[in-house]
Order: structure tokens, then sequence, then C-alpha cells
């Protein structure tokens, strides 16, 4: 049995989450924790650890997603789940622009731990004040030779749309 | 006429050898300045425990606390269920598939561990011990030797004294270091350990962390000590309600860049085709 994976990362609450469970054919390991106590000054539900995805291709290959944890205090965790990953993918919210910089930091990050290809996700393209992907390229100063997906990682046609987009990425790589 | 005492005189350790080779019947009454606990034995086993008079949890929270329920099936149930007992209580979630039996039975055998245990990091207190008292109807009842709980017990006030050198206040903060000292990729953590590690932030002390996460002061002090360890925590001594401050990023890792895993080709082109297809 062969296992492949990808990362997939991003901001905090930009929709990793999301994304995985859309297109995963297992019950994505996710380990949120609701705080119900109003003195806490912590978020109310995140990811502590990670998402973890499965596509089973057949009985001798089989793909896993692993979603980074989002918050900042984690970011030691990253390199940890890149190794021998085929590419990652870095999820934006395209609606918050305060997490742009952030975003282009852990692009960064990504492509210090491995020289595999990579997208970028502009996502949550279906709310009004989305930015569409190609003003998201101006604003991460993105040349043109980077792919800038619009998506909705709720919806599993246009997950399924980015993670074709990533793999023709590798393909193209090994020519 | 009841065993009465001051644990400065006889620690938790020897009451419980006591009551253990003389196969005592009874209820076994601590308080620590505003602190009660309760330990019911029978036959010189422990057969019941309590904190504070039971308010530290019904079966239902326990359930919850133990992980077995999720916090939305317990308000659910708690909502629908008013007055019944433990005993009852139990029957009606094993019956309607919401635990097994097993669960009731691990969770009740934890809790009341947890409890002798917490027990054992009493320094001062008063004692008294009742015999032929019974824990009070409709409680579900363990059974449990007392020959490992006074072992552990005694392990636990050394590693108490330890813990308690090395982490000296709980009403401080932590932050993740800056260099840590290990390698981080032999980091392995427990989920304990991440359930505190969501929590770190200079607005949260360890004592609040605790708190969130319903641990003892043991559990906590030894999370976060191991945690110190590891070099992927330090202590600050920024007490609760100061102004918050920015949680800093840390500086990115430098690390050789790491080739990717030699995949043929044509694994790329089944994973494509397998993903049209979905």
């Amino acid at each position: 049995m062969q296992t492949v994976k990808m990362v997939i990362t991003g901001p905090f609450s930009a929709g990793k989450t999301e994304f995985i469970r859309a297109i995963s054919e297992i019950v994505v390991v996710s380990t949120d924790r609701r705080i119900s106590d109003t003195t806490a000054a912590v978020k109310d539900e995140t990811t502590v650890a990670m998402d973890f995805g499965r596509i089973t291709v057949d009985d001798d290959l089989v793909l896993y997603l692993f979603g980074t944890p989002g918050q900042k205090r984690f970011d030691f965790m990253w390199e940890i789940l890149s190794e021998g990953m085929l590419g990652f993918i870095v999820i934006v919210d395209s609606t918050r622009s305060d997490t742009f910089h952030e975003a282009l930091q852990i692009l960064h990050t990504f492509q210090g731990y491995a020289n595999t290809p990579f997208v970028i996700v502009a996502n949550k393209q279906d709310m009004p004040d989305a930015w569409p992907p190609e003003d998201l390229r101006l604003a991460l100063g993105l040349d043109n030779g980077v792919k800038i997906l619009p998506c909705v990682s709720t919806d599993r046609e246009s997950v399924k749309t980015v993670l074709l987009e990533l793999l023709y990425s590798i393909l193209e790589s090994y020519e | 006429m009841a065993l009465k005492g001051h644990l400065r005189d006889f620690s938790l350790a020897q009451l419980l050898n006591l009551v253990n080779l003389a196969h005592k019947t009874g209820e076994l009454q601590v308080s620590s300045g505003k602190k009660r606990a309760g330990l019911f034995f029978r036959d010189g086993r422990l057969i019941d425990a309590n904190l504070n008079h039971g308010s530290d949890g019904n079966l239902l929270t326990l359930l919850q606390k133990g992980g077995k329920l999720s916090e939305e099936q317990a308000q659910t149930i708690r909502s629908h269920v008013v007055g019944q007992s433990d005993k009852e209580l139990g029957l009606v979630l094993i019956n309607a598939g919401f635990v097994s039996q097993s669960d009731v039975l691990q969770t009740i055998r934890k809790h009341l561990l947890d409890v002798v245990y917490t027990l054992f990091t009493w320094e001062d207190g008063d004692f008294s011990f009742e015999a032929s008292a019974n824990p009070s109807d409709g409680k579900i009842l363990a059974s449990i030797s007392l020959d490992g709980i006074i072992m552990e017990g005694s392990r636990r006030v050394q590693e108490w004294e330890w813990l308690q050198a090395a982490l000296p206040s709980l009403d401080v903060t932590l932050r993740f270091t800056e260099k840590p000292g290990a390698s981080l990729q032999d980091i392995k953590l427990s989920v304990e350990e991440w359930r505190v590690i969501s929590f770190i932030n200079p607005r949260n002390t360890i004592r609040q962390i605790s708190r969130y996460n319903n641990m003892t002061d043991f559990q906590i002090r030894k999370i976060v000590s191991q945690l110190m360890e590891k070099g992927l925590v330090e202590a600050v001594g920024t007490p609760a309600g100061q102004p918050a401050k920015q949680v800093e990023r840390a500086p990115v890792l430098k690390v050789p860049q790491i080739k990717p895993p030699p995949v043929r080709k044509g694994v790329i082109l089944r994973l494509i085709d397998r993903i049209r297809g979905l």
C-alpha cells in the first residue's frame, strides 16, 4: 500500500477544516475544542491539533490530506506535517484582507520546508465582500505563474477543482 | 465512636493502610480549609468517593468530562432527566445506547481514583472515620483494592513535592519559548498536553487553564512541567488581569529544503483519475 499526502494550510479560520471535510471519504479527525467560560480570553472553538482526511484511490494507493492548525502558536507543527508532502494548498479567506499578509508568510514558510508545487485558494468566494482571485494576487504580490484559484470550501466540486489543479501542477513538475 | 485526628499525625497513606489491613467498612471524611472529601469503604476496598459533598459532579458531568458524552448530548439529556439517581441515569443512558456499561464503570472508577489521589496532595487537614457509614442510595459503586492506591498515592506525594518545587505558583502565565532546546521532530505530545497548549495565552494563568480543562492541580502541574522539560513553554510572571499582550509569532524555523518523495508519474495520474471521478 502506497500512501501520499498533501498539506492544507492557511491562516486561522480560513476554511481548512471545511475544505477537507468536503472531499474526505472518512470522518475528519478534527480536534475542535469549545470553551463556554465567558472569562476565557480565547476563541470559542478552534482546531488545536490537526484535521485529517483520506481519499482511497485503489487497493494500492491512498491520498491523505493533512490540515495544519491555523493558530500561529502551533506553527512548530508545520514542519513535521510537511515532511514528504506531494504539494500544499494555502487557503486564504478572501473576505479578510487583514489575514493576507499572514497567508503570504505561511506560503514562504512552506516553500522553505519543501520545494514542492502549491496553489493558493481564494476561499469564501460565495461571500459578497470576497476579493476576486486576481485582486488577491495583487494584494499578495504574486506573479502570474502562481495559481490562485477561486473556491468555496464547503462545495465539493469547488474543492475537487483545487485538488486537480494542484495535481496538474505536480504533473508539470515532472517535465 | 469515630476515629478522629489530623493529617499531620496520620497521613492518608497510613489511614488507608489501616482500613485495608482491618478490612474496615465506613466513611473517611477529610476536611482542609473549605475543602471536604469523603471516601467510602466496604471490607477494606474503596467503593465511592466525593469532593465537597459531591459538587465535583454527578454521573452525567463525569461522563462528559471523560469524553464519553459530547457537551450537546449532555445538555440534551440534562434537560430531559431531572431528579434521577446516578444508577437510574446510568441505566437510561446504557439502554438508550449513549454509553456502554463499561464506559460507566470506567468513568466511576477514574473519578474515585482522581478524588483519592487529589486527597494525597492535601498536606493539612482533619479526618474522621465513621464505621458502617454507607454511600447514599442510588450511587453507582465500584470496588477498588487499596494496595495499588496506597503505592501510587505515595509515589504521587513525592512527585507532588517535586512538582511544587518546579512550579511554585499556578497564578502565572505561560508562553512558548522562542528557541526550543530540543529537536522539534522528536517531540510527541499527549492529548492532555495539546489541551493545555491550546489555551496558552498571555491572559490565561495556569490555574485558569486547569479550570477550563477540568484538571486537578496535580494534573496541570505535571503537564506544564513536562512541556517545560521539553523546552516548549516557559512560565512568565504576568498575573491575570494584566493588559493582554500581542502573542508574537515564533521565528520561522530555518530548515534545509526537503526534496519531495520519489513518486512515479503514474501515481499522480491515478490520483487525478480518482479525484475526477469523485
